[in-house]
């Protein structure tokens, strides 16, 4: 099978270059990741993140054929070939299929991603029904890959201010959980023209989430909690 | 050359669910923590647990300590130390509370408590029926875990080292530990991390083996770093066998699944665990339900063309129940086996899974050695928890859900315990000026390699030898072949060489330097399951084929130099309950 991958090494090259690769497959070689181990074989220079081939560690998102996933569930038989592999968006390369995230995870940091409340906890749990519990379902499943945020023009564009979809979808777990008392100062956080507002409802994120998550709705929601509170 | 140092009160290696748990403790204590990872903290393996935390909270009906205690020293065919499970089994309840608090969306009951399921070996009133004491957010315990204990890290302001691997351990000439070194991945720099405690929360070794299902990075890093300094390895013949890995890819499917109901079909639709365990059947011990298995498979009972797997029946369950409890399940079986579990059974075979020994260490997380006739020294201002540590709380065979309360419960033990030790000894040692030399030799032998083997190369055949010669059966001559298999391999590890001298984000030499722990991890258990002539949990003997209590009712220590093998006692005292005494083991 045949791919091109985007090479960057800072140590040496002045600038990145696209190489082809050949490799012959395994019958076993089922996922884009097992390729990658095996061109990794030929070649132990080609560098990128890998841990846990099943899609829930989130560390090998990278770009594939033009469009954001995890290359370990993603099946090489629906591959065009040569594969075009590329580093995520919109980040700052540091090497190969390697990107930078510093940006990304400074945003998810800033949105106070834990549960806020103030009361003493009880002795035991605290209660939750189950029809609180599954308003949670469909934001804690987030990976943090980055596939979204790395796919959204308005992150590209704004790093340093936007949020980006990731981001907001973590926001909106909390603010969606019945035990989180800080709603108020989570919406006035997010109240600001960058932060929540560059959200233009494009929905690449949607389409690039590999765990089918939909960011856009939990943004919807955020902006509908706000209207509610003002009027 | 000079290398860069820095000082902390502590240091953690690991951010899975022991460091992060320990890092929180310790930096809410007002200490300077450093935690370093190989990965960053999310994606280190606790995220991948699929079913459950055991701790007997009695949501779903009456349970007891008692209970989860007589069920884990079984479990663990005796080999378990009674204190420590005593001390686990009590703890677990406050600490799946705490974790609730923290924010971990548990599934719930409609009286909003927490749901709990089913789980393999888990029993009410000492092994009568069934028991749910599996605390779990649907199939994707591990990861709302981690998840938490990360955000919870994030309020506390603990400092990560991401992507930062340890490499070595630092001791000095007294045997105490005094920090690691370590490497920037991104920049290719070497530290001497100074700490006043060390805790090692590295994780497992899965990657020993070439049907895993365990991520990558599980290359059993504190395993090298403590084997490299004398310290010994516990009872690494125990490596247990999940009964469901997907066939083929090896990835895990939550025993969860038999728990809410599924269970397991020979090539004739027979439903064999009734033979094997009639009374919990597919709820059996891990060890139990694998050699099962494997027997089925290796007397032809085996589904597919091949004859070599076993189906996996949950579609009776109905849509409801799959999409509500084992979502993941359903995602894993459609992309791994080309299955809907919804309609089809899942194709599953036998994987391994989890390694039951590690650094030995007590149940307060202090690293114990044998030393001056005391088979359980303590080695000054060093603590391990979670997989790579043996305290022993899991034995010969750990039951399911078990694995992330031991993380909780010793990831916060082991950081009291270093709380008091700094609280009792302020000040930083020196460092032993030679603190980075054995890293600096390692990495300069490396980049100096000349017509040197591949890292993949070994790498493979450590998998290859390990899975052939020390699997779910265990035979004497293949055994034997394979230990002297991996001396061999052993001595070819250290002529290993990588074409890519690049200083940034050089991940192939990451992988020489996993290659160096791999190799120790994997020496460890094939020398120690060829001297243990007994079957006991999920080791199983062909050529002795019972529980030897009277010769073998104590703890392996491995020890790198000299590649021998000592003994200890195992701990049948618990802390305050009566000791629950051998006896046959039957499910």
């Amino acid at each position: 099978m045949r791919f091109r991958i985007f090479r960057y090494d800072p140590d040496k090259d002045e600038k990145p270059a696209m190489r082809d690769y050949e490799v012959a497959l395994d019958p076993h070689d089922r996922m884009l990741l097992d390729a990658l181990v095996r061109i990794k074989e030929q070649d132990d220079s080609l560098s990128l993140r890998r841990s846990c081939r099943e899609g829930v560690c989130g560390s090998d998102a990278m770009n594939i054929n033009g469009k954001n996933g995890l290359a370990c569930v993603t099946k090489l038989s629906g591959l065009k070939e040569p594969v075009e592999l590329r580093p995520l968006p919109g980040l700052p390369v540091i090497r190969d299929l390697i990107v930078d995230m510093t940006q990304f995870f400074k945003q998810y940091h800033s949105v106070k991603p834990y549960l806020i409340n103030e009361d003493p906890p009880p002795e035991k749990e605290r209660l939750q029904s189950p029809k609180e519990r599954e308003e949670l379902d469909g934001l804690y499943e987030c990976i943090l890959c980055a596939c979204c945020s790395t796919s959204c023009p308005s992150f590209w564009w704004n790093p340093d201010k936007f949020v980006g979809p990731a981001g907001l979808l973590q926001a909106y777990r909390f603010i969606a959980d019945s035990r989180d008392q800080a709603t108020a100062e989570r919406l006035d956080d997010l109240e600001d023209p960058y932060r929540l507002f560059r959200c233009h409802s494009i929905m690449n994120c949607v389409d690039a989430c590999p765990k089918n998550l939909n960011p856009t709705r939990a943004i919807g929601k955020i902006k509908e909690l706000m209207v509610k509170r003002s009027v | 050359m000079a290398v860069a140092r820095r000082n902390f009160d502590a240091v953690v290696v690991g951010a899975g669910g022991a460091g992060l748990r320990a890092s929180l403790q310790l930096a809410e204590a007002g200490l300077s923590v450093a935690v370093l990872s190989k990965v960053f903290p999310t994606r280190s393996h606790t995220v991948a647990a699929q079913g459950g935390i055991g701790a007997a909270l009695g949501n779903m009906g009456e349970d007891s300590w008692l209970w989860h205690m007589y069920d884990t020293v079984k479990g663990s065919d005796w080999l378990g130390d009674q204190d420590a499970i005593e001390f686990m089994v009590r703890e677990a309840p406050k600490l799946v509370y705490e974790l609730e608090h923290f924010g971990m969306p548990f599934d719930r009951n409609e009286n909003g408590t927490v749901y709990q399921r089913p789980f393999g070996g888990h029993s009410q009133n000492f092994g009568e029926r069934p028991v749910q004491r599996s605390c779990c957010a649907a199939d994707r315990t591990g990861h709302a875990m981690l998840h938490t204990l990360y955000q919870r890290n994030v309020r506390a302001r603990t400092q990560f080292f991401v992507e930062w691997m340890a490499l070595d351990l630092v001791r000095d000439a007294k045997g105490e530990v005094l920090g690691v070194t370590a490497l920037e991945m991104e920049t290719g720099e070497v530290m001497v991390l100074h700490a006043r405690a060390t805790l090692f929360a590295t994780g497992g070794a899965g990657r020993i083996f070439s049907s895993t299902t365990n991520a990558f990075i599980c290359t059993g890093d504190g395993l090298g770093m403590a084997a490299r300094v004398g310290i010994p390895l516990e009872d690494m013949e125990f490596w247990q066998f999940h009964p469901t890995g997907v066939a083929g890819a090896g990835v895990l499917i939550t025993e969860g699944v038999r728990g809410e109901g599924g269970y397991l079909l020979n090539k004739g639709g027979e439903r064999f665990m009734e033979r094997y365990a009639p009374n919990l059947k597919d709820l059996a011990s891990r060890d139990v339900v694998s050699r099962a298995m494997a027997t089925e498979i290796k007397e032809g009972r085996g589904a597919g063309p091949h004859g070599d797997y076993l189906l996996l029946k949950l579609d009776h369950l109905g849509p409801e129940v799959i999409d509500k409890r084992l979502p993941g399940i359903r995602e894993i079986a459609k992309k791994f086996a080309d299955v809907d579990p919804v309609k089809d059974p899942i194709p599953v075979v036998p994987t391994v899974h989890y390694m039951m020994g590690g650094i030995p260490t007590n149940y307060r997380g202090e690293v114990v050695v044998p030393q001056g006739g005391d088979p359980e020294a303590v080695v000054p201002r060093f603590y391990a928890a979670g997989e790579c540590a043996c305290a022993s709380v899991h034995g010969a065979n750990r039951l399911g859900t078990n694995s992330l309360t031991d993380l909780l419960v010793f990831g916060k033990a082991a950081a009291e315990s270093m709380i008091k030790f700094l609280q009792e000894n302020p000040g930083h040692k020196d460092l032993p000026k030679d603190a980075a030399e054995r890293t600096q030799a390692r990495l300069a032998r490396l980049d100096g390699q000349k017509n040197g083997e591949s890292v993949a190369e070994v790498g493979m055949e450590i998998r290859r030898t390990m899975q052939a010669h020390c699997g779910v059966f265990r035979f004497p001559d293949m055994l034997a072949k394979g230990v002297k298999k991996i001396r061999e391999i052993a001595d070819r590890a250290t002529r290993t060489q990588v074409k890519d001298k690049s200083r940034v984000f050089n991940t192939a030499r990451v992988e020489a330097l996993e290659l160096d722990n791999l190799i120790e991890a994997a020496r460890a258990s094939m020398v120690s399951a060829e001297a243990r002539r007994e079957s006991r949990g999920a080791h199983d003997r062909a050529d002795h084929h019972s529980r030897d209590d009277a010769n073998w009712l104590k703890h392996t220590l491995w020890y790198k130099d000299g590649d021998r093998l000592e003994y200890k006692p195992v701990h049948m005292k618990p802390l305050t309950a009566r000791s629950i005494e051998p006896k046959v083991r039957t499910y």
